[in-house]
Order: C-alpha cells, then structure tokens, then sequence
C-alpha cells in the first residue's frame, strides 16, 4: 500500500497523447475564447440597437500589434532553439519576446491616452468607447499573466532547464502567447471594423 | 463545517483533511459544505413561506435569529423578504447544486469509476475546493451585514443590482455576492478543467468512451457547459462591477432616482439579460446533467437490467449540451424581443423536448419489467424521473413565446423549474448520496430512515409545487412580498397555507436525512466489498479506499458497465473487470471476437510503473 503510494498519483496509462497539463491549457484558453466571445458579442447587441459614430482609432494600438506580432516570431525562434538545444540563443529571444509584450503592454497605455485626449472616456455615457477600454484592458490582464509565465521560463531557462529533452513548460507558453497574440489580432480587427 | 466529521488521525489532520489532494476527501468537503448551504437555503425558504402562508403571523419568535428583520409589529421586513428570496435562490443553484452536487459526486466518481489514482491535478483539485470555500465565507459574511445581502433576485438584473442607492441590499450586499461569485466561478473553472482532463487522460486499460459509465458522461458534459458558459458571467459580471463602481453605462440609460436624472446614458439592461441568460440557461443543465447520469447508473443497477439505449442516452445528452447554449432567449420573451426571434428561440427550445423525453422513455424501458430493488438511492431515483416529467411538461407551456406573456414571471415559472431542475437535481444528490455513502465512508446508511425521508419528501415536494401552478396560471407574481393585498388573489390564502406546512414538513424531513447521515458515519453497519452488486469498478477498491484508490495494479477493463442480468450468466450482474474469456457461458457472438484483445490489454504498459518514481 504505501509502496504502491510512493508512485506518482499521475493515474494509469495515459489515453490521449497529449500532456494533461497541456490539455489543460488548451481548455483554459477556450474560456478566454468564451470570455472574449462575450464581450464583444455584448458590442454586437450594443451596436444595434445605437449608432457608433466614427471615431479615430489610436494610432499607437498599430504598433502594439506590430510589436506583438513581431514577439510571436521571437517567441517561436526561442522555441525553435529550444529543439536545437541552443541554450544561449533561447535566453536571448525569450528575453527579447518578454521585453516586446512590456513595449506592447506600454502602447497600449499610449493607446489610453491617445483616447482621452480625443474626449473617449472609460466611463462616458458613449459605450462604445468604453467597450475599447474593456476590450484592451482585459486583454493587457492576460498579456500581463502570459509575462509571469514567461519570466518564470526565462529563469529555467537560465537554470539550464529548458532543452531539447524538456520542451513541455515552454512549448506551453509558446502557445498561451501565440493565442493572446491572434486574440489581440482579432480585437483589433474587430475594432478597425466597428469604427 | 468541512471537516468537522473525522477525529481520527490527529497527526495528520491538516494534510488529511484540511489541505488534502485526494479527491475522496475533497469530494467530501464539497459534499459537507453543500449540505451545510442546503440547510441555510432551506431554512431561508422556510421563513419567507411563512410570510406567504400566514401573512398575519406575529413572527416575534424569530427575532433572535433575524434580529431588526423583523418589524416592531412583528412583521418580516419587506426589504429582507427580498433579500431571503435572492440569497435562497443564489445558494441553491450555485452553491448547493452546482458545488454540492457536481463538486461532490464529480470528484469522487470520476477517478473510481474510470480507474485512475486521483484527479489529473490534486493541487488545482485542492485549490479549487477552497476557491469555493473562499467564496462561501463571503457570501456568508453578506448574510449578516447591516444593510443585508443581495436583494435583486438571484438573476441581478441591473439597473437594480447596477446603481448601489437603488435599495439596502444593492450596496455592500450586492459588491460581497459579485466578490463571492467571483470566486466560486474561479473554483467551478479549476474543477471544470480537471474533470475533463482526467476522464481523458487518465483512464484505466481498456476504458474507452463506449465503456464509460453514463455518470461519468454526465459529468464531462457537464465540466464542458462549465467551462464554456461561466467565462460569459465574467464577461456580464465585470461590465456590471464597472457600472457599480466606476460610473459606465454599459447597462444604465436614462434613470430617475427621486425626479433626478443620472448621469449615464447610453446603455442597455436588456444587454445584461443576454449576457446572463446565456450562461444562466447551460447553468440549468449544469444542475440537472449529473443528477441524470447519476440515476442512469443507480436505475440500471436496482432495475438488474442493462440501461435502456445507453448510445441514446449519451447522444440525448450530446444533444442537449448543445442545445443548452441556443435556447437563452426563452427566459426573454417580454423584454420586447422580435417575434420573429421569439419564436426561433420557441422553436429551439422545444426541440430540447425530445432529448429529455429520451432519456425519460429510457429510464422507464429500463425499470419495465426489471427486477427492481428498492434501495433508498432508488426510490429516490424515480422520483427524480417522477419530478422530470411533471415539472418537464410545463415547461413546453412555458417554452411557446404567446403563452409566456401570461405566465412570466409567475408562480408557475417556479413551480416549473423547482420540479424539473431543483427538486430532481436534489434527488438525483440525495440518490448519490444514499447509493456511493458505502464507498465514501465504509458503512451503510439506514435504510428504513432513508424510506421514511423518501416519501415524507417526495409527498412533500409534490404538495408544495403541485398548487404554485394554479396560483401561477392566475397571475400571481413571483418575488412579491405579500398578495393579500390584491383582491383578485385572495383566494388563495388557503392554498399559500397548505403550501407552507407542506414546505415545512418537507424541510423538517430533511433532518432525518442528516441524523441518517452523521449516525451511519460513525455507527452504521459495515459495508460489504460491493452492497448493490454493481458492474462498476470503484466497488473493486478495498471497503475504504487509500489515497491512490487500488492498493494494487489499477484493474483493466473489459466491458461496458450494464452486464445485469445477462443471459446465461451464473450472477444477475458481471463487474467490468471481468474478461470475456471467463464468461464464455454468457458472451454474446460479438464478444467472442473480443477475447483476442484481452491479452494485448494485459500487455499494455502501465506508464504508471514506467515513470514511477
């Protein structure tokens, strides 16, 4: 008996290949999906029943989606040195995609200002700008806990711990940040076509 | 409260009961905690019942618990009366039938029943439980505050629950349930992801999808609804925090308070219904899927006969899983909706019908000319299938968008949805309870206290939902403080009286339940290995399993879990680890063919072992 409990609780033979903390991830990322879905779900029900005027979307939020588009192709180099066992190169391009989700996570502030200073304010009675503020906001809280897990990958990558034998914690994050970054694509794709 | 019921083992007393990873015991804690809720919820039932049924009453007596509640003339406050009728239905819904019955019956069956030593994560697993646990305290806590708790109906529809001034229980109140849902939608989502990962990937050899047990379908349908229906609440939730507190109007619009115009403009409260309803309505089957799948297994096993369409019962379920995220509108009718949408969603909705009459038709197929046993996890089986039906018809009544303008919002929506979904999804608990209390604590329960508790409740429940119809078809709204102060419900002071004593006996009934329940803990008689002769294979776990469930290699599996009654075989039931090649006597052609595999099953590496450590 407690032989038997000195085994891994990770239960019998695993029926699906994939990692179950992997798949976890992939459910988590379908409630962010569902999240996202609703509020801009809620900004088509809002939409119809009032006009939106036309407004002038902040230029800086064309650069953050620059950036974090550009951090995704550094974040798949990093992966892609991972497999090479390329222990230097992957500390260099995890550092550079962390930096370039903070640029991102500061044009999107840059973005905020641009909106005041256009008269949009978070709590105007012009809901559609708030809705702007919401979408970014909520977005910058997942970018900003895609970064913790980012920097706790960047330290075991500086621990040695990230190589071509131990892809899981990495690959996860690849995927969490590849999501937030087409879940930011498609806001604001969303947004260019609303406005 | 959680784990107050195990003084053994003080040593380790706080890994092993407090802070524990095995989801025996966490499914414990839920099932304590629900319990405990269940009580509050009820007890909160049974004073405005009171209000409703003696409306002269002099309710003195309960100032000591109610405090400034109760009004100098020994009336309820009107205000608190609100206030009983939100928290009643919030503690309900999420915390006694979504918590205490998922969490419970979700925990502690899918691990046993589809052979795994625990949960995929015991950590999340853990921290989920004390996510909910977290989220109780708050809510609680807003039970007692000053002002009172939530009184905008457990459906918070701003502007109520939006503009703080609106009424005492839209202040603190309102910020405590929205802190505690919050959290418990934290908890359900933990869970959620871990049921679903571990049913698939952590099943034993030769455990397939079409050898699952109908529970354990349940259940993941029920994680998945979860994990696609609660991040909306998020969504509706947050929009409606920024309304409270930092002054959008994403749900407000033109708002007079007292002659004066508030400042936001612009939103929209039927937005709010949308966003709600679209997770309220998945929440219904949320309630109800395990409490089904959870008859599913205990009618099979007491009727000694194979379920009746298993393939049809999951696809019902498929079917309604889907159908539960396109039908949100219905609770919408009168919000001035197009027609022409109100009759899609009409349509939709009465296409949930036929899944549900599915599975109905397949619980009495299979109890037809069955050798029934009535255990009390039974009776209360059918009963469950008794209240499916009865509360299941009105809601066609209620599903036609002509016939909702009468009947919205009245007592008829509640005598229909606390048949169909509240009292059957208590059933489909208190089954669960009474059927899996050997394996959770090692005894029996009484089963003569069970019966007496069966039918003082199911009479019970029938009394007081049966006469809310016809007070509902006359037009009585719900949520009103008193109605003898119109003349055209007047009438009905006798019925309003009979239905509270019946709620009172019901709720006093509920008490042998627990003296059942805590007595057989500790005094009841000793369990055998397998007390209903179940197909199933947690019975194959020693009488109180230890923390990785098997003491030896995890058993295979070979079969599908209803071989009841098979013909030719020597035993009415064969456990599904039983291989074919012993049951040559009973096998079907079919089966025969099967054999072959059973030794590539055997050889299959258990990576357990492999990566042991």
């Amino acid at each position: 008996m407690t032989n038997e409990n000195a085994h891994t609780m990770t239960g019998s033979k695993e029926t699906l290949s994939m990692h179950p903390k992997k798949f976890a991830l992939w459910l988590f990322i379908g409630t962010v999906i569902m999240l996202f879905g609703a509020f801009t779900s809620a900004f088509i029900v809002m939409a119809s029943e009032r006009a939106i005027q036309d407004i002038q979307l902040p230029g800086a939020l064309l650069y953050s989606t620059i950036t974090i588009l550009i951090s995704s192709a550094t974040m798949q180099m990093a992966y892609h040195y991972a497999k090479k066992d390329e222990l230097s190169k992957i500390k260099t391009f995890l550092t550079l995609t962390l930096v370039l989700g903070l640029v991102f996570l500061g044009l999107q502030y840059l973005a905020w200002d641009e909106l005041v200073l256009n008269n949009i304010y978070f709590t105007s009675n012009y809901v559609a700008g708030s809705f702007i503020y919401v979408f970014t906001g909520v977005h910058g809280l997942h970018i900003i806990s895609a970064l913790i897990f980012l920097a706790v990958v960047l330290a075991a990558s500086f621990k040695m711990k990230i190589h071509s034998k131990s892809l899981n914690q990495i690959e996860m994050c690849v995927t969490y940040w590849h999501f937030l970054g087409a879940l930011w694509l498609y806001l604001y794709i969303f947004l260019l076509l609303n406005f | 409260m959680d784990h107050s019921h195990d003084h053994e083992h003080k040593e380790t007393f706080i890994t092993k009961y407090v802070f524990s990873q095995d989801h025996k015991t966490i499914a414990k804690q839920y099932l304590i905690t629900g319990i405990f809720w269940a009580l509050i919820g009820g007890a909160m039932s049974i004073i405005f019942r009171l209000q409703l049924g003696f409306p002269d009453m002099n309710l003195e007596f309960l100032r000591p618990i109610l405090g400034g509640w109760i009004t100098p003339t020994g009336k309820l406050d009107p205000e608190f009366y609100l206030a009983l009728v939100t928290m009643h239905g919030t503690i309900m819904v999420f915390f006694v039938l979504t918590a205490g019955l998922s969490g419970t019956f979700s925990n502690f069956l899918i691990p046993l029943q589809i052979g795994a030593r625990d949960m995929a994560s015991g950590f999340l697993n853990m921290l989920s439980y004390w996510f909910f646990f977290l989220s109780s305290v708050v809510m609680f806590i807003s039970i007692f505050i000053p002002t009172g708790p939530a009184s905008g109906g457990w459906v918070i529809y701003p502007p109520l629950s939006a503009l703080p001034q609106a009424m005492s229980g839209s202040g603190l109140g309102m910020t405590l349930w929205l802190v505690a849902m919050v959290f418990f939608i934290v908890s359900i989502l933990l869970g959620g992801v871990n049921y679903i990962t571990t049913i698939i990937n952590l099943r034993t050899r030769g455990m397939s999808f079409s050898k699952l047990p109908l529970t354990i379908w349940s259940f993941f349908l029920t994680a998945i609804i979860g994990l696609l229906s609660f991040p909306v609440l998020v969504a509706a939730a947050l929009l409606l925090i920024f309304d409270r507190t930092f002054g959008t109007s994403f749900y407000l619009s033109e708002i007079f308070i007292n002659g004066e115009a508030l400042p936001q403009m612009g939103g929209s409260p039927i937005l709010f219904q949308h966003l709600f309803w679209f997770l309220g309505h998945p929440e219904v089957y949320i309630v109800l899927l395990p409490a089904l799948g959870i008859t599913s297994e205990i009618i099979a096993t007491n009727s000694r006969k194979p379920i009746f369409g298993y393939k049809a019962m999951i696809i019902s379920m498929l079917g309604i899983t889907v159908l539960s995220f396109i039908v949100w509108a219905h609770h919408m009718f009168v919000t001035g909706m197009n027609p022409f949408l109100g009759s899609i969603f009409m349509l939709l909705t009465l296409i949930i019908a036929i899944p549900s009459a599915v599975k109905v038709f397949n619980y009495l197929t299979t109890l037809w000319k069955g050798n029934i046993v009535f255990t009390p996890a039974m009776m209360f089986s059918i009963g469950l299938v008794s209240f499916f039906i009865s509360g299941g018809l009105t809601g066609i009544f209620l599903g036609n968008s002509a016939i909702d303008i009468q009947l919205h919002d009245t007592y008829f929506v509640v005598a229909h949805f606390h048949l169909v979904m509240g009292s059957a999804s208590f059933f489909g608990m208190l089954a669960g309870v009474y059927h899996w209390f050997p394996k959770m604590f090692g005894r029996m329960m009484d089963s003569k206290l069970g019966y007496i508790h069966f039918w003082l409740t199911f009479a019970g429940v029938y009394l007081v939902f049966f006469p809310l119809h016809y007070i509902g078809i006359a037009g009585f709204p719900r949520r009103y403080y008193s109605f003898t102060n119109f003349d055209a419900f007047n009438m009905f002071t006798d019925l309003n009286s009979l239905v509270s004593i019946a709620a009172i006996v019901t709720f006093c009934a509920q008490f042998i339940f627990l003296f059942n329940f805590f007595y057989s803990m500790f005094r009841g008689k000793k369990a055998p290995a397998n007390p209903w002769r179940s197909n199933t294979i947690e019975w194959t776990t020693p009488r109180v399993p230890g923390h990785g469930n098997w003491p030896g290699e995890i058993p295979i599996v070979y079969r599908w879990p209803y071989d009841y009654s098979k013909p030719g075989a020597a035993e009415d039931f064969i456990l599904q680890t039983v291989p074919f090649s012993e049951t040559k006597e009973s096998n079907l052609p079919h089966e025969n063919e099967l054999i072959a595999e059973e030794e590539e099953l055997k050889n299959m590496k258990v990576e357990e072992e492999s990566h042991g450590h």
